[in-house]
């Protein structure tokens, strides 16, 4: 991901192109959301998704959230911290929005909270979910409809445990979010780790480390490999023959990547929240309307930004549209009162949701797309690890 | 770690040091013959795969893909080089980079403009599916036995070119002194496009022969740029020869670092911490090799230019 971060200027003149409702004027009345999703770098593609995701739950609300005309300031966050600072402090000092909505890395996350949450404004993450939010850092004024990190990756180890697996090879990046994924799974999995292997983040080929699997021959892998490393080592994961032995991964087979993946990544499993294929009434329209707007199939970055829109609506509306009643507004926020596309959803102490988790294996939808799809439930009502220690009440 | 694991690492990194090379090659004869610091040649492999992506999706067939891609590439590096970098060849090595390093932010975004900025997909082509079990459990692909093939016929195509026939004698003469060949009457500039198109059209073609095996997104060129410099200031700046014999060398030392660093570690260190320093240690040790040749050998294994 070395080129991420040189794209300034030409990044945000083609994000204001992609935006043109900020050019629209605003009616006296209205609500003005800052959605924060990266549109720079290789990275663009879940941006993308988030910012489609909450514009078709807009779209869905009929342009209002809880009556109220809804308007939304892109900002591209570029992946760079102090540029994501700079942006959403205009959008909260010039712009004057009423709430920040988005944000798929935790590293940007980390940067706004503060500036945002102390302007008394909300902040709403639609994807990241650190842990350094959930326990003692958690923050009144922040809520997020993901997830916490650490959860997703525990989905998978206990998903080993259950199916009795006795030895299972890990493999992530170098960087601090893979040695989370590490302690994550291990939080569960309680069988043998038959080896641990860190990968720069700049991996090409994975050559070498499929002939250690091979020659460790485990009942099956776990791996963290979001975005290109996921494709790279989805295929030749395939080319190498190894898919006897079961591909257990986060992040790293969604549908973000599963075109570019294909047929290889046909039966790998991953974790989440939410899949495409839930059968609830939200989210058959939900999904039906994203294949139909942009002819692919949408990921967990544009279900959960969806998700935040309802949220959104939901808590405006209770409230009668009066946002400057900050306490009022929090406690309907806090209540999620809506219906989400993942089913059963409600929020912990720590602002952080309170939802199952499930795992789920690649397959074949009937118009031929590929999606991640439920395969069984492996946590009910969970709630995130760190709430405990959350002393907000 | 057997000897059979070992005999396979050293087989895989032959393979990353032949797709390095099919990179490096152009890298090292258009920095060694015009002294010119081409930052885009990453950009130019994106580039390739692209087009080789978009063609073969186009064509139905990964071969014809291939087949119009090489001129697709060719032509894209003549306008580049018509359009920018002709005018810096008078230049210092620090507006080179300047402008060359615009370059690539201009096509990153631009194939992402043109294609998304999700990765593509290139399938491996039905010829060359499949693998053969090198190890219990393990494939080698056939499609990666066929890359290895085409990088050792681009290596020995360009000895021969640059070695053995007229045109490759004016470039090792223009490496060598650019000036004097001027003086003799050879059409300097020319020689100098020609020798641009064709090392973009040999990032091209590395870059569609990757289409299959990596991902294929904005930017995929950067991480194989950087490794590309380091393979032909080690193999000499513009000699085929060494850049061929370094790419195998970084090849091999990166793939057997990676397997073998960890389980080095594991003698002074407990095993997480040993599995983390290992591999942080194996991804350096490239730069470190390059350091350690560079101090007994400042100009690289096969120095061209003289003095």
């Amino acid at each position: 991901m070395v080129g991420i971060g040189r794209r300034g200027l030409l990044g945000t003149t083609t994000a204001l192109l992609a935006a043109p409702s900020i050019l629209h004027a605003q009616p006296a009345g209205g609500v003005k959301i800052g959605v924060v999703a990266v549109q720079t770098g290789p990275q663009a593609a879940l941006g993308n998704q988030l910012k489609e995701g909450f514009a078709l739950g807009l779209r869905h609300l009929d342009g209002k959230l809880g009556g109220l005309t809804a308007e939304t300031v892109l900002i591209d966050d570029e992946l760079k911290p102090d540029v994501g600072v700079t942006k959403v402090r205009a959008a909260l000092e010039r712009d004057k929005v009423d709430f920040i909505v988005g944000v798929v890395f935790s590293n940007i996350l980390a940067a706004i909270i503060r500036p945002v949450t102390e302007s008394g404004t909300f902040l709403i993450s639609t994807n990241a979910g650190p842990s350094t939010f959930a326990g003692r850092g958690c923050n009144p004024n922040f809520f997020t409809t993901s997830y916490n990190n650490d959860q997703v990756h525990s989905v998978i180890g206990q998903a080993c445990e259950d199916a009795g697996y006795k030895r299972v090879f890990v493999m992530v990046p170098n960087y601090q979010a893979g040695r989370d994924a590490v302690a994550g799974f291990k939080s569960r999995f309680k069988g043998e780790v038959v080896d641990e292997v860190f990968v720069p983040l700049t991996q090409l080929d994975f050559s070498a480390e499929l002939a250690k699997i091979a020659a460790a021959r485990p009942d099956a892998i776990f791996t963290f490999m979001p975005g290109g490393l996921g494709v790279n080592l989805v295929r030749q994961y395939r080319q190498a023959g190894l898919q006897t032995i079961p591909f257990l991964s986060t992040f790293t087979v969604d549908e973000a990547t599963l075109p570019a993946q294909g047929d290889a990544a046909l039966g790998f499993y991953s974790a989440a929240s939410w899949a495409p294929n839930m059968d609830n009434p939200q989210n058959v329209k939900f999904v039906a309307d994203y294949i139909a707007a942009h002819n692919a199939v949408p990921a967990t970055y544009a279900a959960q930004a969806y998700d935040a829109a309802m949220l959104l609506d939901s808590a405006i509306r209770k409230v009668g549209g009066n946002l400057a009643g900050k306490d009022a507004l929090r406690a309907a926020i806090k209540a999620a009162d809506f219906r989400s596309v993942r089913g059963p959803f409600s929020f912990g102490v720590n602002h952080y949701p309170v939802q199952d988790f499930w795992l789920l294996k690649v397959g074949r939808r009937a118009d031929g797309k590929l999606e991640t799809q439920t395969d069984r439930k492996i946590f009910t009502n969970a709630v995130d690890p760190w709430a405990a220690e959350c002393r907000m009440r | 770690m057997t000897a059979q694991l070992l005999l396979v690492q050293v087989l895989n990194g032959l393979q990353l040091g032949i797709l390095l090379f099919l990179v490096a090659a152009g890298l090292t004869l258009v920095f060694g013959v015009m002294d010119f610091i081409n930052l885009a040649h990453g950009v130019q492999y994106m580039l390739g795969a692209y087009l080789g992506a978009w063609l073969a999706a186009a064509a139905g067939s990964f071969w014809w893909g291939l087949l119009l891609a090489l001129p697709a590439a060719l032509a894209a590096g003549l306008v580049l080089e018509v359009l920018v970098f002709r005018h810096l060849y008078a230049r210092d090595h620090l507006s080179q980079v300047l402008a060359t390093f615009g370059v690539i932010l201009f096509l990153n975004e631009g194939v992402k403009l043109l294609w998304g900025a999700s990765p593509l997909q290139v399938p491996i082509p039905p010829l060359l599916a499949g693998g053969i079990e090198i190890m219990p459990g393990l494939q080698y692909p056939i499609y990666r036995i066929a890359v290895l093939a085409a990088g050792i016929a681009t290596a020995g195509g360009l000895w021969f070119l640059v070695d053995r026939t007229r045109a490759g004698m004016l470039v090792r003469a223009g490496a060598t002194n650019a000036a004097m060949v001027s003086a003799l009457g050879v059409d300097i500039g020319r020689l100098f496009t020609m020798v641009f198109a064709f090392g973009a059209m040999l990032a091209g073609f590395a870059g569609v022969l990757a289409g299959p095996i990596f991902s294929v997104e904005p930017g995929m060129g950067d991480n194989v740029l950087i490794l590309a410099f380091v393979v032909i200031v080690i193999g000499g700046i513009g000699s085929i020869r060494g850049a061929f014999l370094a790419a195998l060398l970084v090849g091999l030392i990166d793939t057997l670092g990676k397997s073998l660093m960890p389980d080095v570690m594991r003698l002074f260190l407990d095993a997480s911490p040993a599995r983390q320093t290992g591999a942080a240690l194996a991804s350096m040790l490239v730069y470190i090799a390059m350091a350690a040749i560079l101090a007994f050998r400042p100009a690289g294994l096969f120095p061209v230019r003289a003095g």
